[in-house]
């Protein structure tokens, strides 16, 4: 039942055996909380009602997290304590500070273009007939995984060599070469490539800034844009006046978002690049030292950076929750 | 709105506009129609693109480009054959199988953890739960790259490595503080008196659970699922770290990814083995789109 199953049936045994187990668990765990009566075992039921996901959570988040950061202090192998230095290195190395310089690219550009797409977008198409249709257009990349994603772009900026009788295939370099350009080894023109990577991202994310905002601008009460249509505003000062302001908390809420998916983005450098040609950021180059270059203690200080870095952006994020909340 | 005629005489019950309505409209409407149907040319050509290749031969894949179907349409469903064979080693069938046997466990358990935690955490006093809670609700924001080394380390000395229960334990873990979030925060809406009537009728906190949330929950049950699901699915970090890249447990799309890394030129493969990988979410988003909005929303700090 623990060992590694083969085949099919094998594979649907095992599964079933693991649901079978967890029902049984979940069986005596009731079993015992319902013994317990009255206000006064309610302690008891809390506790037992608790006890899977914090053992659970222990077990998954808090032990590993708390061991990555005590392993990031520790050098390649993870034997030997150096202090900071595995963080100096993210700081001072070249490659690192490429790392980083990517990082931020990423960051910066994807949350502010992602939303401002998806919020024109929105506006747009806002109680037009084919709303829905073109709304799903747009969302549907949100739901497709980043590798599938990645190698639908892949596929967009194929480059073939210019040589004789040889076509593009790929459509970025044939609208090159129909404009009469040269094609482009698009993925490894450093930087071009990041920014073609970041293209992906943002045609995932465009979908998810445009479904939120556009709650938010349904949201809009209906007594206002009479009264500001009454006084007879124009386009622009109606988008400035009222409906900027109206969904702006919901538009900083949706840069954050798309800034933390962002900042751990993996799949994609990974599936398109490898993180080679310069094109790394954290989260793939956590992945990168790990299991590739065998450096256990800069995996660990580049996740716990990782860590670091979401914090702020998280705090943020609640703070303008619970304001616009309490308004 | 853009092709509403214009009528002389003004309707008697006004329609309803939103300020976007508005602004749009003042925007001298067939300049917004056209941006919005470029924005939406753009956002599907890619996919389309990489559909049309995958019922293409393989020689013209490679020598053309797929906007030439149009003028040569030659369609072929060889390209999904060969992903689906065991020939060429791509064998996507058995890497489909492991996502949903991946999938199944990985969405129900942690579904059934979290809707006991919600209710203790909602209905039930106990000293040190506003503590507990809090630290549940911090949980969600740690970066899985933060666990994953350590917990392989654990899993390679109980030696359950290259088995599902690697993918089952983390991604039910990985899941519990969003799903506790949001499962807490919708018990929340439904009235305390619900629960107190239960409760002077002689009910325990057992059969409340069962009796009266389990059927009031079912629509936070549903967005949690269905985010959970596409979330397995479509996961690469935590199957690469733990499934290792042979047929017996990794997921279509580490099968996806690789094939992409070793054979980056086999478009054929590719084009074919990416739509098969994508129908699955995109069926379940078709159909279940409101619940997965709902869930998106819910879910977004998660990871």
């Amino acid at each position: 039942m623990f060992n590694t199953a083969s085949t099919t049936p094998e594979k649907i045994l095992q599964m079933l055996a693991a649901l079978l187990l967890f029902a049984a668990i979940l069986g005596v765990i009731l079993f015992i909380a319902a013994k317990f009566g009255g206000r006064r075992g309610d302690k008891v039921v809390a506790w037992l009602y608790l006890l899977p996901t914090v053992f659970l959570l222990a077990f998954g988040l808090v032990y590993p997290g708390l061991r990555t950061i005590y392993q990031s202090f520790f050098d390649a192998a993870g034997k030997t304590f150096i202090g900071l230095d595995n963080y100096t290195t993210i700081f001072s190395d070249n490659d690192q500070l490429t790392v980083l310089r990517n990082t931020v690219i990423w960051v910066v550009v994807v949350p502010f273009l992602a939303t401002a797409i998806g919020l024109v977008y929105a506006i747009l198409v806002d109680r037009s007939r084919f709303e829905s249709f073109a709304k799903a257009l747009i969302f549907l990349p949100m739901s497709i995984s980043f590798v599938a994603a990645s190698v639908i772009w892949k596929f967009m900026y194929e480059y073939r060599p210019d040589q004789g009788n040889v076509k593009q295939i790929g459509l970025i370099n044939q609208i090159i070469v129909w404009l009469g350009g040269k094609p482009v080894q698009l993925l490894i023109e450093s930087p071009l490539n990041t920014f073609l990577l970041i293209v992906v991202m943002i045609w995932i994310q465009a979908g998810f800034a445009m479904t939120i905002l556009s709650a938010a601008i349904k949201a809009i009460p209906d007594d206002i844009i009479e009264a500001a249509r009454l006084d007879g505003v124009n386009a622009w000062t109606m988008f400035r006046n009222i409906t900027l302001p109206s969904v702006q908390p919901t538009v900083v809420v949706v840069l954050t978002t798309i800034g933390i998916a962002t900042l751990k983005v993996f799949d994609i450098v990974r599936t398109m690049t490898g993180g080679q040609f310069k094109t790394s950021v954290v989260a793939n180059e956590f992945y990168s030292q790990t299991f590739r270059a065998d450096n256990q203690g800069l995996g660990a200080a580049l996740a716990v950076l990782l860590f670091i870095l979401v914090i702020p952006i998280v705090a943020y994020n609640i703070r303008t929750l619970r304001r616009s909340e309490a308004s | 709105m853009t092709a509403t005629p214009v009528t002389t005489t003004p309707p008697l019950t006004p329609k309803k506009e939103t300020a976007a309505g508005i602004a749009k409209r003042k925007l001298s409407s067939p300049w917004a129609s056209i941006a919005a149907i470029v924005l939406a040319v753009l956002w599907t050509i890619p996919t389309f693109g990489l559909l049309v290749s995958s019922f293409r031969p393989e020689r013209a894949i490679k020598t053309t480009g797929w906007w030439t179907f149009f003028s040569d349409p030659t369609v072929t469903m060889e390209n999904y054959k060969a992903v689906f064979g065991e020939e060429g080693g791509v064998n996507l069938a058995a890497y489909f199988v492991n996502s949903l046997m991946i999938c199944i466990p990985a969405v129900l358990i942690p579904m059934a953890l979290a809707t006991l935690a919600a209710y203790a955490f909602t209905w039930i006093h106990f000293p040190g739960r506003n503590f507990l809670f809090i630290v549940v609700f911090a949980l969600q924001i740690v970066p899985l790259q933060v666990t994953l080394i350590p917990l392989l380390e654990i899993f390679v000395k109980i030696d359950l490595t290259g088995t599902f229960w690697t993918l089952w334990i983390s991604h039910s873990a990985f899941a519990l503080p969003l799903a506790i979030y949001l499962l807490s925060n919708f018990m929340r809406e439904i009235p305390s008196g619900l629960i107190e009537a239960a409760r002077i009728d002689g009910a325990g906190h057992v059969s409340i659970f069962f009796k009266v949330m389990l059927p009031l929950l079912t629509p936070a049950l549903a967005a949690f699922g269905i985010f959970q699901f596409l979330w397995v699915w479509n996961d690469l970090l935590v199957a690469l770290v733990f499934a290792g890249g042979g047929d017996e447990v990794a997921p279509i799309t580490l099968q996806l990814a690789n094939l992409s890394g070793t054979r980056g030129t086999a478009w054929q493969l590719l084009s074919a083995g990416a739509f098969v990988s994508i129908i699955v979410p995109v069926v379940v988003f078709l159909l279940l789109q409101r619940y997965f909005v709902r869930g998106l929303l819910a879910g977004s700090v998660k990871g």
